[in-house]
């Protein structure tokens, strides 16, 4: 009995999952993906236990020992105050991170249920909804998120509004997208027969059959938030100093590039690094998810 | 036993910018309580969009109910608001679709898919929900061990079973199945009529079972309607059809059945095709495929007549004012 037991308690754990399985195993066999599934976990780690990680404190400054090279004592060098560059760049984690992700949370929570919104009804609601967005899309994402940081004021949740409010067109367009190739088929039909009223569908039917797509623009999206945080951080409309911030660093050290590279060289590399790393596991979750791939 | 369902006059209409395909005309119909109708008609012949009139679930644009009343429960269904129709949609009528492969979720464990349609209509503690729900899968056939696992687990008999569930949980009054049994083999087939069969006696409910498959509607309903371009042309019992067909369109329909005993190169076929729904010919709808066609039946549409009790055919054939040459 206690062995049945065992066995339909396995099977059930294992059946639970079995989607999100397939779709591991298949992201596994990408071996550029996993390597950016590990950066990105390290990353966050990092981001976790800042406090614990770096030597000194992010506005730790020692004006004695500005300007200096890499060395055993500051692996990454000073920066123009003497503050530690390794230090700075661990906090910085922090804030991109969190920009990144809660910038991607905004655009795909508003986004995707404008979308499926639009998908759902289509007609006069879809042509309303999707006008408004070509209107947003028409703007440049970075033009566009200048003008909301410059009219809001620059702070971190202005910033992450900016990024966010500027990609949403992109999350309706996919989510749109989906749902109207879902909403004919038969389970929709039938949950309707069923009684469910549309709100119902849409949540419960429609959006979780879509989330394929939206999960992997999600994490390219991270990247480009990130990116598009840090470029506005570097023409003085991000985080005001000194919070240390990925773009803000490079922007800081722009002006000593020629005598000391390192001050803008490190920041730089860390922005790569994790977009890179963002970048290949969205490559490798598309590909995961896609289900014409499936053996 | 009183009539659960009364289709009077029904018109179903889809248009589009080009074209008015007039997929229901003026049918008429009931289900008394506990009986079981066949729904019988070529493929285009209106079975569906009739289903999903007496649903109010026509698609919207481009389908439009133009006339008629569909009396349920002795409410007119037309007059519902959208809101009273959800608390009769899958609570007192339910409805099963053709295909099992294509309407459960696929991202949905079975259980829950259950669950779901109780907890729209009933207020349930989750405890009290989940055995429901695995009760209704022991009715059906399948060990409640497998509550947790997903569509594409089952195959394609099962998950029909699933769908049956679905559409008994809340003990409807009316089931309308929409060829059922058209994705399935035979063998299965036999099984889930079979099942039907047993849960339309053990709830007592009513069946509106629309299929083109005269075969199915002799194993399993009592009462049959012979469908034919949005309209009812012969009604009754499914034994005085069968032995007695009189109009010359369902005579043609049990014609164009193989025969176990005679050995045929060809088959008898109906000549011509189902007329087109945004072109429909005047008068009976039937008359240029008719081999009996009179001048009259070009012109005027017959009403239906009373041949014998609870037989009635739409032909001239049987308008004896017309037999006498009046």
């Amino acid at each position: 009995m206690a062995e049945a037991n065992a066995i339909a308690k396995g099977k059930k754990e294992n059946k639970s999952n079995s989607q999100l399985m397939g779709v591991w195993i298949r992201l596994k066999k990408n071996r550029l993906a996993i390597f950016g599934l590990v950066i990105l976990i390290l990353l966050i780690l990092m981001a976790i236990f800042a406090d614990i990680l770096a030597p000194y404190g992010y506005d730790e400054q020692n004006l004695q020992n500005t300007f200096q090279t890499p060395n055993l004592e500051h692996p990454f060098g000073t920066d123009e105050f003497g503050r530690d560059i390794l230090s700075r760049i661990i906090y910085g984690s922090r804030i991109s991170l969190q920009v990144g992700i809660i910038a991607v949370g905004i655009a795909v929570i508003i986004g995707g249920f404008l979308g499926a919104v639009a998908g759902y009804f289509s007609g006069k609601v879809d042509n309303i909804i999707m006008r408004c967005m070509d209107v947003l899309l028409s703007i440049p994402q970075m033009l566009l998120a200048i003008s909301i940081v410059a009219a809001l004021g620059n702070s971190l949740a202005n910033l992450m509004i900016a990024v966010g409010v500027s990609s949403i067109p992109q999350y309706a367009r996919i989510v749109r997208a989906s749902v109207i190739s879902i909403k004919n088929q038969e389970f929709v039909e039938s949950a309707k027969a069923t009684g469910s009223n549309d709100l119902r569908i849409i949540f419960k039917h429609v959006i979780p059959n879509c989330l394929a797509p939206v999960i992997v623009q999600a994490t390219l999206g991270i990247g480009l938030a990130i990116l598009t945080a840090a470029g506005l951080s570097f023409i003085g409309l991000g985080i005001k100093p000194p919070t240390p911030e990925w773009g803000a660093m490079l922007s800081g050290g722009r002006m000593y590039i020629r005598d000391y590279p390192h001050l803008t060289l490190f920041p730089g590399i860390a922005i790569v690094v994790t977009i890179f790393a963002f970048n290949v596991l969205g490559d490798g979750l598309r590909d995961a998810l896609d289900p014409k791939l499936k053996q | 036993m009183g009539n659960l369902l009364e289709i009077k006059n029904l018109s179903i209409e889809y248009v589009t910018d080009e074209r008015t395909n007039k997929a229901v005309n003026n049918l008429n119909l009931k289900i008394r309580e506990g009986e079981t109708l066949g729904f019988v008609g070529e493929t285009g012949a209106g079975k569906t969009t009739t289903a999903l009139g007496i649903m109010r679930l026509v698609p919207s644009p481009p389908g439009r109910i133009v006339s008629g009343e569909i009396i349920f429960e002795g409410e007119n269904l037309l007059e519902k608001t959208e809101k009273e129709m959800r608390e009769i949609r899958g609570n007192k009528i339910s409805m099963i679709f053709q295909d099992p492969m294509t309407s459960l979720n696929p991202i949905m464990t079975v259980g829950e898919q259950i669950e779901e349609v109780i907890k729209l209509h009933e207020d349930l503690p989750k405890d009290e929900l989940r055995k429901r729900a695995e009760a209704m899968l022991e009715t059906v056939g399948i060990r409640k061990e497998r509550f947790d696992d997903y569509p594409h687990e089952f195959s394609g008999g099962m998950k029909q079973r699933v769908v049956i569930a679905m559409g008994l949980a809340c003990n409807p009054k009316l089931i309308i199945a929409d060829e059922p049994t058209t994705a399935l083999d035979v063998t299965i087939q036999a099984q889930v009529l079979e099942l039907m069969k047993e849960l339309k006696v053990k709830f007592n409910t009513s069946m509106l079972l629309i299929t083109h498959d005269l075969g199915v509607v002799a194993e399993t309903c009592d009462y049959v309607a012979i469908m034919y371009a949005g309209s009812v042309l012969e009604y009754g019992n499914v034994e005085r059809i069968y032995n007695n067909p009189l109009h010359p369109y369902t005579v043609g329909l049990f014609n164009s059945i193989p025969s176990l005993d005679e050995d045929k190169d060809k088959l008898d076929v109906i000549p011509g095709t189902p007329p087109d729904p945004a072109n429909l010919p005047t008068g009976c709808k039937f008359h240029p495929r008719c081999s009996k066609c009179m001048e009259i039946c070009k012109q005027k549409m017959p009403e239906p007549i009373e041949v014998e009790e609870g037989h009635y055919v739409s032909c001239f054939l049987y308008d004896k004012d017309v037999k006498e040459g009046r």
